[in-house]
């Protein structure tokens, strides 16, 4: 993994006051991507919009596709001719991306997807905020794999986390995403871009050795092998189907178990260095609040007036959503009262929660069916109800 | 002497060694399929444009044409079902030095993926499709496409086809392909020869050929074998110049029209891109992919060498017209 500052070409180095969805194009284009591939969807346009704007001043490529499904089809040739890639979409065009999330994930080709959420089920409340896909990015291609996920809160973190996105999909060669919703995608705030020296960047770990050595593969679980890039004389093959270490076919169990165990593996066994927190209060906590995205600002309300109560009361922002902060919520539900979940969908993540804690602790979800943030006097209700 | 041996000699001495993962053969096509004929003529093309193989990339989608780009010896990606056109698309904007090209089966290419055929014509996307039309999803048992002639029978319309096809050069006309070509698997010749201008064309081209999936659709309207199909092909399907592709449909063992019925120039996408950038932006504006001299240099370069290609390819098709040399004589 080769770690360098970014491009000063795309670094737009200074105090900014910038919605969540430029906050990413602007994230991208000083993390390096030089290939956007995407079409329109409410909340999310405004990113693409940004791209489009600002790709001919840093010699980068926007395209317009036909449909979502060709947007994401079109990362997976990007990438392999050689760039850094992302697209962004909402809800709809999230459903649209499943089919070839699953080659992504199959072939290792990294690439940063940000899903700005609105209400569904289907077209929904396009223009109002939800937290409705998180499981959807985990479940919704067919087959086990493993993605990352990262969850802002803020445009400031829309642009550190796209940042962050791009250098994880280079470490791990697999799709990530950045889950923003309709009102951090949507809410102007101060995002300061740090000169480029400052920006650290994960480049594309290239391969360096003899031609007919090359494999695009290696299933150990843990690492990921290098890559190279079209017309480099590598002649590699990808394909969508269970594949050997060469790329080519190769339709067995077994094997399948080696390509399949290795995309779980290469996620679960570095889980511990990918996975970012934000705590505050936890010591003696006798309840604890976990949140993410938007709703973690109401929860700092909410939490605000429990203290203010006399309930003793932590707070756990999940930064990474996939993979799961498991080991910490298990060994939170060891020591404390109860969790309670608010998020803006009808109970997603709260499941993740409740199977970290397997019954040490109570469980609470505070769900919400998309639309609006919730009041923080429904979070407060839940964690008063919890701490009896 | 061993089986072992047998293939090693028979995988070293092919004439096909450098184009074909020869590791990887045998290949799944059926006795009589046409979709090898089409490998044969893009390989003996490719080698005759004397192309540097090492900047072509071959991208497939899903199906028993699907799987040429797991054969060939080039950058290959076997995509998801329908989509291999928008990945060629990325990646031959990420990497614009790369020619791109897609070969795929009817049903992929405008069934599952017509969004994506008719919005890359539309961009004039600078790549090369050619479409296998068997008029049939082999891979999954012989079922109707969008290019299955009526009565046809397919395991989906087992009463015979009622739905109107695709006419797919008219299609491909309609949308802005700026190359545009049929032949059958019976033509070699001619779809070598078709696939060396359309490597040497600059935007969207695309060549159908219409071949024979004996397993399926060939056994199903009981039409014989292999051999059977090519007879029909040399009996009913015929060069037409100066055709309106409005009017090279084809009915159910109906006549087949041929030849070469687009050839135009247009900017292609990323031309279009670059010069509006260009007029916009003026002199800030960097073209993509290199700096300004670099690239009219190229531009210059290549517009030669493809005037050379041509000119090469126009005495070669003198010299087989004066050669009278079968069904090629009426080629291109």
């Amino acid at each position: 993994m080769r770690k360098t500052a970014a491009d000063p070409k795309g670094v737009l180095e200074g105090a900014h006051f910038l919605d969540g969805d430029h906050a990413i194009a602007e994230g991208a284009l000083a993390a390096g991507c030089r290939f956007f591939a995407g079409y329109p969807i409410t909340p999310s346009t405004e990113t693409a919009e940004r791209f489009a704007e600002r790709c001919p001043g840093v010699g980068g490529m926007f395209i317009q596709m036909e449909d979502e499904i060709a947007s994401i089809a079109a990362l997976v040739g990007g990438a392999w001719g050689g760039q850094k890639v992302m697209t962004v979409t909402s809800g709809p065009g999230l459903s649209l991306m499943m089919e070839n999330l699953g080659l992504a994930v199959m072939t290792e080709t990294p690439m940063v997807i940000a899903d700005v959420q609105r209400a569904g089920p289907s077209t929904g409340l396009p223009t109002m905020p939800a937290q409705q896909d998180m499981m959807q990015i985990r479940w919704g291609s067919h087959g086990d794999y493993r993605i990352i996920a990262l969850c802002p809160d803020s445009p400031q973190e829309c642009f550190d986390l796209t940042v962050e996105a791009f250098n994880l999909s280079e470490t791990y060669r697999v799709p990530v995403f950045i889950m923003a919703d309709e009102t951090v995608g949507h809410m102007h705030e101060k995002v300061v871009i740090p000169p480029a020296e400052d920006i650290e960047v994960v480049q594309r770990n290239w391969y360096e050795g003899p031609k007919k050595d090359y494999r695009p593969y290696q299933f150990t679980g843990k690492d990921v092998a290098p890559m190279v890039k079209a017309g480099d004389g590598y002649r590699f093959h990808l394909t969508g189907l269970t594949h050997d270490e060469r790329g080519y076919p190769h339709l067995t169990v077994d094997q399948n178990e080696k390509v399949v165990t290795h995309l779980i593996e290469k996620i679960d066994s570095n889980a511990d260095k990918i996975i970012q927190l934000d705590e505050s209060e936890m010591e003696g906590a006798e309840v604890v609040v976990v949140s993410y995205g938007i709703t973690s600002r109401i929860v700092s309300r909410a939490v605000q007036l429990a203290r203010e109560a006399g309930i003793k009361t932590g707070s756990m922002r999940l930064i990474t959503i996939w993979p799961f902060a498991e080991k910490r919520i298990e060994e939170l539900s060891g020591k404390v009262k109860a969790i309670v979940v608010p998020e803006i969908n009808y109970g997603q993540m709260v499941r993740e929660v409740e199977r970290s804690a397997a019954g040490r602790c109570r469980v609470v979800s505070v769900p919400h069916c998309g639309g609006a943030v919730h009041n923080p006097e429904v979070i407060l209700d839940a964690i008063v109800e919890a701490s009896k | 002497m061993s089986t072992t041996s047998q293939n090693i000699s028979f995988r070293e001495a092919s004439p096909m060694a450098d184009f074909l993962r020869m590791e990887r053969m045998p290949h799944i096509w059926c006795p009589g399929c046409g979709i090898g004929t089409v490998v044969n003529s893009f390989a003996e093309a490719v080698n005759k444009s004397g192309i540097d193989m090492d900047k072509l990339a071959v991208i497939s989608g899903i199906g028993c044409t699907g799987r040429v780009a797991g054969y060939v010896n080039f950058d290959s990606i076997h995509a998801t079902h329908g989509r291999a056109i928008p990945v060629a698309t990325g990646l031959k904007l990420a990497n614009p030095d790369m020619k791109v090209v897609v070969v795929s089966g009817d049903g992929d290419l405008t069934g599952i993926g017509g969004n994506h055929f008719i919005h890359a014509a539309r961009r004039n996307m600078d790549m090369m499709v050619i479409c296998v039309n068997n008029f049939t999803y082999g891979m999954t048992g012989g079922q109707l496409t969008p290019t299955t002639p009526q009565t046809a029978n397919a395991s989906t319309t087992p009463y015979g086809n009622y739905e109107y096809p695709f006419s797919l050069p008219f299609l491909a006309d309609a949308c802005g392909a700026t190359y545009v070509a049929r032949w059958t698997s019976l033509h070699a010749r001619n779809i070598t020869k078709s696939i060396r201008e359309a490597l040497n064309h600059k935007g969207f081209s695309f060549i159908e050929v219409i071949a024979p999936c004996t397993t399926l659709y060939q056994r199903r309207n009981r039409l014989g074998d292999g051999l059977d199909a090519l007879e029909y092909y040399k009996e009913d399907a015929g060069v037409e110049k100066d055709v309106d592709t409005r009017d090279v449909g084809i009915d159910f063992q109906g006549d087949i029209a041929m030849g070469r019925f687009v050839k135009q120039d247009k900017p292609t996408y990323e031309d279009a891109v670059n010069e509006r950038y260009a007029n916009v932006l003026g002199d800030d504006y960097q073209l993509y992919g290199m700096s300004k001299p670099e690239r009219e240099e190229k531009a210059k370069r290549k517009a030669e060498e493809r005037a050379k290609v041509q000119a090469t390819m126009d005495d070669e098709e003198a010299q087989m017209m004066a050669e009278d040399m079968g069904v090629d004589e009426e080629g291109l």
